[in-house]
């Protein structure tokens, strides 16, 4: 640092400083407490709780009027919160202590071999040449750290806690659990609510996934090989009509079909009523668990068929016209050629994009919860209903009443396990795509 | 032999023209009818038939100026003001990302693409929930009138931030128009002693017109469409809403008797110009989509 960058050394000197005091100061107050013996109240009664985030989460205290009041002391959560925000400080800070080391020995060598050294203002140039792509990634890559990565880590961190409504902070501690909440969910022999409801909901979660990605994508493919076959006229207008389901906002589409669909009022009892003159209105939504199902299923086919005729469509007007040509003179029908070229010609293009769509239904909160909300509501389940996939029971764990922030956060887990597995060998399977020209 | 082979593809094709018919009928259906209905000014707060016998501007007006318990218009700038801040922050993001990893060589560019496109898999759910506690605990969310800005709550910053703060991941499309540009020009401009940031601006952006326009319009329409988010967000703060939300409140079971009318009205205020910008794009929509994944 004496080697002529005087502002520089400063710079790096100020971080070293604001991190010692940053660590002093605001960061062993909690980082400190992230798994002590802490006091809990349990039954009216003070108890010792090991592993505990924190010592103690409220005393009474009398206050300078001589009344006594109720101070909150130690917030579990702001300890874990602080705790793995310093531990990210903490890489950083190490990430620049290696770089300003790094650039000293640098400079050190340039020295000796008699260079000019670069001054301060020609440090601060380079950032904008050279060296450009750190000043136009360091601010995304901020708030992707902040937004996506730190709650990820955060999240994760919460399934392996005790937090849930009874051990709300502030005024109560949460503690560490270990894999418990993880036993919960898996302990099908117990007979437990939670195990079964996790069961049954995830069964329900994989047989939707499948049916909502696989109908979509056949049929979706049936409709725009129509619309693209020889000799039909209009093509841009039957297209746009399916169009402009994709274009409006899927919340009002689904808000909206949920209304079509009630029981009391709803359009298509109305419409059904004015054809067969039947006067009992038929239950779609809070009937019987197959029926609501099956209305799931059918109105996601409505949302979800244009957005495959619209993805798909520029790749089937690829498909070698020869080969169907070959295929009907050797005698083959219309489906004959869908199931022979046609699908196995898609299914090898468009892999990546059917995963892709497999993983956004098992994500697909939209269609359940603005359609049915989870129900019809099931009582021998924990807190969920018939159509609840597991996303939407995470949601209603979280949002509702039962405030099982914990047990969310396992579910959580699960799901993104699955989920970045099937990323992961997409993500691959992208790759290896992309060097092959096979088929043809 | 050649005539029955005509008779039979004209058949084939009568077939295909009653089932387009039919099937666009019944895809166009409910929004034909949310857009009757919401100029419906029938006398039944619920529809009691499919088409409304007299028409007016009941609804809209009474979505404009009954603002005592559902405030639509406040809703309506909520979500125009969260739409812009998060335009302004994720096209900037998005396009510096963009043009980092497509011009500039730099060591372990590959791995911050590949870590990029992964984060961008996963989905966003998850975090939305941790998002939501974190902004609890650090007591953002009870926030009112940040920087001394009526109205500019909590909720609105949360929501700026989190619509805004992934965007950095979604830089696929704009890589790829940046990469159709010849590396020509850039040696071209280094030659004549242009520095990269000048490059970027004065030649690169320039040039991109195109896709600046649409990361301009999606970033946009995100807070429009978005309703899970919102949701979690905003949680009870009736003011703080977006349409969205807002929307869904005008038909719980408090408010459906009064609302459902306005509840159409709204939609179509919100469908409409949303819908309009969809079309014009949907071609970059479709290469997004497709970007990196499908090869046809």
């Amino acid at each position: 640092m004496v080697r002529g960058q005087i502002i520089k050394g400063l710079i790096f000197l100020l971080t070293e400083a604001a991190y010692i005091s940053f660590m002093i100061f605001f960061a062993w107050n909690y980082i400190s407490k992230i798994n002590v013996t802490g006091t809990s109240v349990v039954n009216g009664q003070q108890v010792q709780v090991p592993h505990s985030l924190g010592y103690v989460a409220k005393e009474e205290i009398i206050d300078a009027d001589g009344f006594p009041v109720t101070r909150f002391v130690d917030d579990s959560m702001l300890i874990l919160l602080y705790s793995v925000l310093t531990i990210v400080v903490t890489i950083i800070f190490f990430a620049i202590y290696i770089a300003n080391t790094k650039s000293a020995y640098k400079v050190y060598e340039a020295k000796k071999n008699g260079e000019v050294i670069p001054g301060f203002r020609a440090e601060i140039k380079a950032f904008f040449d050279e060296k450009f792509h750190i000043t136009l990634m360091s601010l995304p890559c901020l708030l992707i750290g902040c937004f996506t990565v730190l709650p990820l880590i955060f999240m994760i961190l919460i399934a392996f806690t005790t937090y849930d409504k009874s051990h709300l902070p502030p005024g109560n501690l949460f503690q560490w659990a270990g894999f418990n909440n993880f036993g919960e969910l898996v302990n099908f022999a117990g007979g437990d609510a939670k195990a079964r409801t996790f069961l049954d909901l995830a069964g329900w979660t994989i047989i939707w996934a499948i049916f909502a990605t696989f109908s979509n994508y056949i049929l979706g493919m049936i409709v725009a090989l129509m619309i693209n076959k020889k000799g039909i006229k209009l093509k841009a207008l039957w297209r746009t009509l399916f169009v402009v389901v994709v274009a409006v906002p899927q919340f009002v589409s689904l808000l909206l079909m949920a209304q079509i669909l009630a029981e009391n009022g709803g359009a298509l009892n109305q419409l059904i009523e004015m054809i067969t003159g039947n006067h009992t209105p038929i239950k779609f939504i809070n009937g019987t668990a197959l029926s609501a199902r099956i209305t799931v299923i059918v109105v996601n086919i409505w949302v979800g068929i244009p957005y495959t005729i619209l993805i798909t469509s520029g790749i089937l007007m690829n498909i070698p016209a020869d080969l169907y040509e070959s295929a009907t003179i050797d005698g083959a029908g219309p489906v004959k050629s869908f199931t022979k070229i046609t699908l196995p010609y898609m299914l090898f293009v468009t892999t990546p994009y059917l995963i892709t769509s497999f993983i956004g239904n098992i994500n697909n909160f939209n269609v359940i919860y603005l359609l049915t909300g989870g129900g019809p509501s099931n009582p021998d389940y924990y807190n969920a209903g018939y159509t609840d996939i597991l996303v939407t029971w995470l949601f209603a764990l979280t949002m509702g009443e039962k405030q099982d922030y914990k047990l969310a956060a396992a579910i959580g887990i699960l799901v993104f396990i699955v989920c970045a597995t099937l990323s992961l060998i997409t993500f691959n399977m992208t790759k290896s795509a992309k060097d092959e020209e096979a088929f043809s | 032999m050649i005539k029955s082979y005509k008779l039979r593809r004209g058949l084939a094709n009568t077939i295909i023209y009653i089932l387009l018919a039919v099937l666009g009928l019944i895809w166009i259906s409910p929004l034909a009818y949310l857009i009757l209905q919401s100029f419906s000014a029938d006398p039944e707060a619920i529809p009691q038939s499919l088409i409304p016998a007299t028409y007016g501007f009941d609804n809209y007006i009474k979505l404009f100026t009954d603002t005592d318990s559902l405030n639509f218009p406040r809703w309506y700038l909520n979500t125009f003001i969260i739409a812009c801040f998060s335009c302004v922050i994720s096209t900037i993001s998005v396009l510096m990302v963009a043009y980092a990893f497509s011009r500039l060589r730099f060591k372990s560019r590959k791995k911050f693409i590949n870590v990029g496109m992964i984060l961008g898999m996963f989905p966003g759910f998850m975090t939305m929930i941790a998002i939501y506690y974190l902004l609890k605990a650090m007591q953002i969310l009870d926030l009112k009138g940040i920087f001394g800005i009526p109205g500019f709550d909590g909720p609105i910053l949360s929501l700026i931030i989190c619509y805004s703060s992934g965007a950095g991941l979604g830089f696929q499309i704009s890589k790829g128009f940046f990469d159709t540009i010849p590396r020509a020009l850039d040696e071209a401009a280094t030659i004549d002693g242009a520095t990269r940031n000048q490059i970027f601006w004065k030649i690169i952006l320039p040039m991109s017109k195109p896709i600046v326009v649409y990361t301009v319009l999606t970033s946009f329409i995100g807070p429009w469409t978005d309703f899970i988010l919102a949701k979690i967000i905003a949680g009870d703060k009736v003011d703080n809403y977006t349409v969205a939300i807002g929307l869904q409140k005008m038909i719980d079971v408090d408010h459906k008797n009064q609302w459902f009318k306005c509840f159409l009205a709204g939609s179509v205020l919100v469908a409409v110009p949303v819908t309009a910008l969809f079309l014009k794009m949907q071609n970059y929509y479709v290469e997004g989509v497709t970007a990196g994944g499908v090869k046809g």
